[in-house]
């Protein structure tokens, strides 16, 4: 071990989230670092989606805390506008703005929120729809795309404000099958330039090849966590080992 | 048909529609305007305003115009309030269509999914960016249809706005009919006139609601 400082960009620590009556997140630690790929995976329900969720704010939290670039989500100077923008989201369901075309929608949130110039934004959106292969569209409105090109624009836009960590939830499973092939090759490229990122995925083979890290999520708590490849060779839970067969036919 | 009186009567009409139109404008515009303002309270929960916009909304809806009118023109001035009486037809319109625009708008506002919302949050957006870049284009998009009806139906008001000694297309049409006993050609004036002036604005709805639906974006 050395003594080199660890570039922590998520800490979330003992985190705790209920609706009501029911616990949905009890005690949840992850710890995520810069240009590392952590992926999440669990049964439905355990929680994934919550986690992500409050990440960005979307949902608060009861107990425990989540750190962010170094500040405490709830203390004097966070403030979750900012920070979001810092904190790419990508959902399941590939929803743009539909009122707006592709660059549009891309450029809202680099012009509005982060009051850059047109000139310098749209070039970067440009570039990054050449490298999703989809630099044609730009003028074009959501209802004339398929779902996996709306991902694939969805991904841009959070990319295009330059964030420091991003959250993917299930992006592809509300995809035809067909159409899941290209977001993910466009994911494990953003993971091969170094991007920080928590990945939510049922997609086994993309989660083997993307990740660093596999966090393994059931009844709201962490149940097994290691590097990829121990988990997807050996995992150390006889609850992980079940829930990895269910999507392997024998 | 006594064609002499019509073409005597044409250029009183002509200075009616000209009054009928000019309250209708301003009553349709301040009328989107309090729409607006009511409707985007609603729609954020405003808590301590809430209250107000919905007494207001109640308020206007429940009333005829013609007792906001009388109101106006004959009730406010024992208060030491003297306004004229074009004033009070466009504050009598504002206030009835008002209400109508808020509801229509709230119901667009409301149409907007809550997936929108997150996703503008998602990128950083404030409150007030969130509302005019993302939720409030869709909304009005939604709701263009109900807002053209209650410009139609804030035009169909303009005639009771006579009792208020207006010389407005109405007025002017009963005025004639007492002098003259023309009623059928007065009549049939008053007819024309409001469809002269309906027609139009029909027509540009409905094409600005197949612009809208085109632009209606939808998966
Ligand atoms: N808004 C909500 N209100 C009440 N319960 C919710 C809400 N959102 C999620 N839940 C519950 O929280 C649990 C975890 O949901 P979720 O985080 O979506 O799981 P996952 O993404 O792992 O499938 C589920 O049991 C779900 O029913
Ligand atoms: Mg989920």
């Amino acid at each position: 071990m050395t003594a080199q400082k660890r570039d922590v960009i998520l800490d979330i620590k003992g985190l705790r989230k209920s609706y009501g009556d029911k616990i949905v997140l009890n005690g949840v630690d992850i710890c995520v670092e810069r240009g590392e790929a952590v992926v999440i995976i669990g049964p439905s329900g355990c929680g994934k989606t919550t986690l992500l969720r409050c990440v960005n704010g979307l949902e608060t939290h009861q107990g425990g805390t989540i750190t962010i670039d170094g500040r405490e989500a709830g203390s004097k100077n966070f403030d979750w506008i900012l920070v979001r923008q810092k904190v790419g989201m990508v959902f399941q369901s590939y929803d743009l703005f539909p009122h707006m075309t592709v660059l549009e929608n891309i450029l809202l949130g680099p012009l509005r929120a982060q009051k850059r110039t047109r000139e310098e934004a749209s070039g970067q959106a440009i570039r990054l729809l050449e490298r999703v292969g989809l630099a044609d569209r730009v003028n074009d409105f959501p209802r004339q795309l398929s779902g996996g090109q709306r991902q694939r624009i969805a991904i841009v836009r959070a990319l295009c404000m330059n964030p420091d960590i991003m959250l993917f939830d299930e992006v592809t499973a509300s995809l035809d099958p067909e159409m899941v092939r290209e977001v993910l090759d466009v994911i494990l490229g953003v993971a091969r330039q170094g991007m920080t990122m928590m990945i939510v995925t049922h997609e086994m083979g993309f989660a083997r090849v993307a990740a660093d890290k596999v966090i393994f999520m059931e009844g709201g708590v962490i149940a097994e966590e290691g590097p990829a490849k121990e988990f997807f060779t050996l995992p150390k839970t006889e609850r992980a080992r079940r829930f990895l067969n269910t999507f392997y036919f024998e | 048909m006594n064609v002499g009186f019509i073409a005597d009567a044409i250029p009183i009409y002509g200075r009616a529609i000209i009054v009928t139109l000019r309250i209708a404008v301003l009553g349709i515009l301040f009328s989107l305007v309090i729409g607006v303002i009511c409707g985007l309270v609603a729609y954020c929960k405003m808590k301590a305003v809430d209250k107000l916009t919905r007494g207001y909304i109640e308020l206007s809806r429940n009333t005829p115009l013609v007792i906001q009118l009388f109101f106006l023109y004959y009730g406010l001035p024992k208060l030491g309030v003297m306004l004229s009486n074009e004033a009070c037809a466009v504050i009598g319109l504002s206030f009835l269509g008002g209400s109508y625009m808020a509801e229509s708008l709230r119901g667009g506002l409301e149409a907007v999914s809550k997936v929108q919302v997150e996703l503008g949050l998602s990128i950083g957006l404030d409150t007030f960016q969130l509302i005019r870049f993302v939720v409030f284009p869709q909304a009005m998009a939604v709701a263009v249809p109900a807002l053209g009806a209650n410009c139609v139906f804030l035009i169909k008001e303009t005639s009771v706005l006579s009792i208020i000694a207006l010389r407005d297309l109405m007025s002017v049409t009963k005025e004639l009919i007492g002098m003259y006993y023309n009623t059928t050609e007065s009549l049939l004036l008053l007819v024309v006139c409001y469809l002269l002036i309906l027609l139009p604005v029909s027509f540009g709805l409905t094409f600005l609601e197949r612009r809208v639906r085109y632009a209606e974006f939808g998966v």
